[in-house]
């Protein structure tokens, strides 16, 4: 490809709409489900970790980008989550 | 503008690494706020409503796929233009911008809707995380809402085409996050 790196192949975009919306709707049937808050907390947040992926990985094509583009994102995600976890942690312990 | 002359010394667009290095300074923007969300909650987990209670989970669901929808429009539009497909690309920015706008009103009637009910940003800390949260995203689909106008505009004239498309990737890459965001916010504002 001329202008960016586009030697990759055209991901599946109908395949990753379809399953964001599935996954949506498996979030409103898990957030009204008659379960434990707890396993209600767990698979929203797995849902939605699995939808941004999806995003993040195909919309955004950082599925076929160079190692640096990762670097990039991941140590963001990384503060990111350490910056959750101790918060979590913080909070649990008071 | 030459492809070529953009390739810095690490082997990528200047511009898309630019463009990815702002979007880590808005995770962290995002996780300040998510942050402080948090802490809010578990400090008045007794007080703190139900959000199915005072928002309204449907309406938003719709939203939530409005913006989905967005996003899928934006990449068959990317993909028009890598074929070199110009109409494509024209109608995939067009629907995007349509969709964006769509988001924006029935956000903005969303609020108009809570605020006659009495749920304001300064009537509960709940209030606040959800105005403050949901106003900073709804402030970044607006920004894309006016980039993709520009980038839409700019598709009529001789700036893309089958080898030039790297001003459509970067509104989309921006478009995508703003997207993924609201995945999370919906999760945490509106779900959980």
């Amino acid at each position: 490809m001329a202008e960016t790196e586009l030697e990759h192949k055209q991901p599946n975009y109908a395949g990753v709409f379809w399953s964001l919306f599935v996954l949506t709707i498996l979030e409103i049937i898990a957030a009204n489900a008659p379960i434990a808050k707890t396993f209600s907390v767990i698979a929203l947040v797995t849902l939605a970790v699995m939808k941004a992926s999806l995003v993040a990985l195909f919309y955004m094509h950082l599925k076929f980008e160079k190692q640096l583009f990762y670097m990039i994102v991941f140590f963001p995600l990384l503060l990111a989550f350490i910056l959750t976890l101790m918060v979590l942690a913080d909070k649990a312990i008071a | 503008m030459k492809s070529e002359s953009n390739i810095g010394s690490l082997g990528v667009d200047t511009r898309k690494l630019g463009v990815w290095l702002f979007l880590a300074s808005e995770i962290m923007f995002f996780t300040g706020l998510i942050g402080s969300y948090i802490v809010l909650r578990f400090a008045n987990l007794e007080s703190w409503p139900v959000p199915s209670t005072v928002l309204n989970i449907p309406l938003t669901a719709l939203n939530t796929f409005i913006l989905i929808c967005s996003s899928a429009t934006l990449v068959l539009g990317l993909a028009s233009i890598q074929r070199g497909d110009k109409e494509g690309l024209q109608v995939g920015l067009f629907l995007t911008i349509l969709l964006g706008a769509a988001f924006l009103s029935i956000q903005m009637n969303e609020y108009k809707a809570l605020i006659q009910e009495g749920f304001t940003i300064s009537g509960s800390i709940f209030g606040s995380c959800f105005f403050t949260l949901t106003g900073f995203h709804g402030a970044h689909v607006f920004a894309g809402v006016i980039w993709l106008t520009v980038v839409f505009l700019q598709s009529f004239g001789p700036r893309f085409s089958r080898d030039q498309f790297c001003g459509v990737e970067m509104v989309g890459l921006y478009w995508h996050f703003v997207d993924l965001v609201w995945i999370i916010l919906f999760t945490i504002l509106y779900l959980i």
